[in-house]
């Protein structure tokens, strides 16, 4: 007796379907982009290219020009933070009524808008802010803010309304006051998740104070910006250095704490 | 209980490490708000709150002129090309990568355990031109490329193509070597070669997780290009920064919304790629 084979498996035409709509994707996004591939594969080009590169070498490190780099290192870390410190005070405004403590209408309108603040990353804010705060690193301070506002709003939010409801309702029986009762039993049981989202926040966000420069606001991507701008290569260069050493101090020192709380 | 109520305690027993902490922090908090130029009545200059007030009203009138939407649409259409542009030649890249430094692949360690040391420095060494790849921001390669190709999507594909290189590879070669590597292994020791042993051995085991990252990856990717455009890299966000500096409320408050729907729009067809091949 023959041992009975298996089925084979049934063929997925959706999943065919879904790949021959990626190719296609994939297909019409070169055709469609105007892209000067002369400009970069012609033995010319590569040169030029190579030329470009050598000029970053060797990077700027005049004593000045260090301490003006150093300058805006400590720029873009001040933004973060202060960005990241106004994020947690109006995410903890707005998480309070999306949480549903003010009312179902209240959580949803709040909800949106903080789906929105989300929605626009913080280069856009940064773009748009510049109208109202002029150029310069407040302009990236209230960006970073208005992003990590929609971010902190909503993950405080769902803390808070994951949160054990019984410690506050007793407390609220026992005649405590509304405000008494949150800060005393609700707050506290919240507080180190929120803790949490927010280090993870300032991680990202001097991430991301780093770049947000490039549209003028401040820190070590303005500077960027500006060298490029005139092509002071070497210069450049150095600020680039920077921003990685920053980027890398930071993973590291997020590592070394994910560390040492979770052991 | 008596002695509570003859000298009446504050209420909170924590009150003095409280405001002691907040004190502390406030005056370590001075430096970096004087760093950070926190100066929010800036924002009440009755100037800039006349310029912000007018590009604020013309907010409230999203531009819907039918050339300005078709403008808007073709841009928008360009940002999702770059995107998807920039990956397919980020794979391209990525995928060679995975395969040169995914230990699990590795040849020489199998009955050893131990890599050939030349194996083991090529591994290294292309790991730290991946680290390089990722770690400098996709913003910032996109500020080179438009120094090199001029204001346009090249840069865009270009800076997107090389910065998710770095991160792909470093992704896909952490899942194959997470990933359960028995068949994998019992291929490579029977005499099967490096690529086959990936396809038959490997790959069935992570494909799911592969690709529900490249899916992802796509989706950070279509918002990366839109941001990117705003250093002159072509697509949306290339037209909204001009309209910005223009002053242009109307034209900037249309291409928002039509950002935030894209991001949306992708969010939503990432979800469904995901449980479709995932």
């Amino acid at each position: 007796m023959t041992p009975q084979r298996p089925p084979p498996p049934p063929r997925a035409t959706g999943t065919l379907v879904l790949l021959a709509a990626l190719a296609a994707l994939v297909v019409a996004s070169f055709a469609s982009l105007p892209l000067q591939w002369s400009a970069f594969l012609a033995p010319e080009a590569l040169g030029s290219a190579a030329e470009f590169l050598a000029g970053f070498t060797p990077p700027e490190t005049g004593q000045a020009f260090l301490m003006k780099t150093a300058g805006a290192l400590w720029e873009t870390l001040a933004m973060s933070l202060v960005g990241t410190l106004l994020a947690v005070i109006g995410g903890m405004l707005l998480a309070l009524p999306a949480a549903g403590r003010l009312g179902l209408a209240l959580r949803g309108v709040t909800r949106v808008l903080l789906n929105i603040l989300r929605s626009i990353p913080e280069l856009v804010w940064a773009a748009l802010l510049l109208v109202a705060a002029g150029l310069g690193p407040f302009a990236g301070t209230l960006a970073l803010a208005a992003h990590t506002s929609g971010v902190l709003g909503r993950l405080f939010a769902d803390a808070l309304e994951n949160v054990e409801p019984l410690p506050e309702a007793s407390l609220r029986s026992n005649g405590a006051t509304p405000t008494a009762a949150f800060l005393y039993a609700t707050l506290p049981q919240a507080l180190p998740q929120m803790l949490s989202y927010t280090l993870y926040r300032w991680e990202n966000n001097i991430r991301a104070a780093a770049v947000l420069g490039v549209v003028g606001a401040g820190g070590l991507g303005q500077m960027l910006k500006y060298h490029l701008s005139l092509f002071q290569m070497q210069s450049a260069a150095t600020v680039v250095i920077a921003m990685l050493l920053l980027v890398a101090a930071v993973d590291a020192l997020s590592f070394a704490l994910r560390r040492v709380l979770t052991r | 209980m008596a002695a509570s109520l003859a000298t009446p305690a504050h209420p909170d027993p924590a009150w003095r490490g409280r405001v002691s902490a907040t004190l502390i922090g406030l005056l370590l908090l001075w430096p970096m708000l004087a760093a950070s130029e926190f100066k929010p009545w800036l924002l009440f200059d009755p100037q800039s709150l006349a310029a912000a007030g007018h590009f604020l009203r013309d907010f409230l009138r999203p531009e819907t002129n039918a050339e300005f939407l078709a403008l808007v649409l073709r841009e928008t259409w360009q940002t999702v090309a770059i995107a998807t542009a920039g990956l397919s030649l980020a794979l391209l890249g990525a995928i060679p990568a995975t395969m040169v430094i995914s230990e699990s692949l590795s040849i020489s360690r199998l009955g050893t355990g131990r890599m050939h040391p030349v194996a083991a420095l090529v591994r290294q060494l292309l790991r730290w031109v991946l680290v390089l790849l990722r770690s400098v921001p996709e913003l910032v390669w996109a500020l080179l490329f438009v120094r090199i190709a001029g204001l346009g999507p090249t840069a865009g594909v270009l800076a997107i193509a090389l910065a998710y290189s770095g991160m792909l590879a470093k992704v896909y070669a952490e899942i194959l070597e997470s990933s359960d590597a028995h068949a994998l292994d019992s291929l490579l020791a029977n005499g099967s070669g490096r690529i086959p042993g990936l396809l038959y051995g490997a790959l069935p085991e992570s494909s799911a997780e592969l690709v529900s990252y490249t899916v992802y990856r796509w989706e950070c990717a279509i918002r990366g290009s839109a941001v990117m455009g705003f250093v002159g890299a072509g697509g949306l966000g290339q037209r909204m920064e001009e309209s910005t500096k223009m002053m242009a409320g109307g034209e900037v408050s249309t291409m928002l919304i039509m950002f935030v729907l894209l991001v949306a729009l992708a969010d939503l067809v990432s979800k469904l790629l995901r449980r479709r091949l995932g």
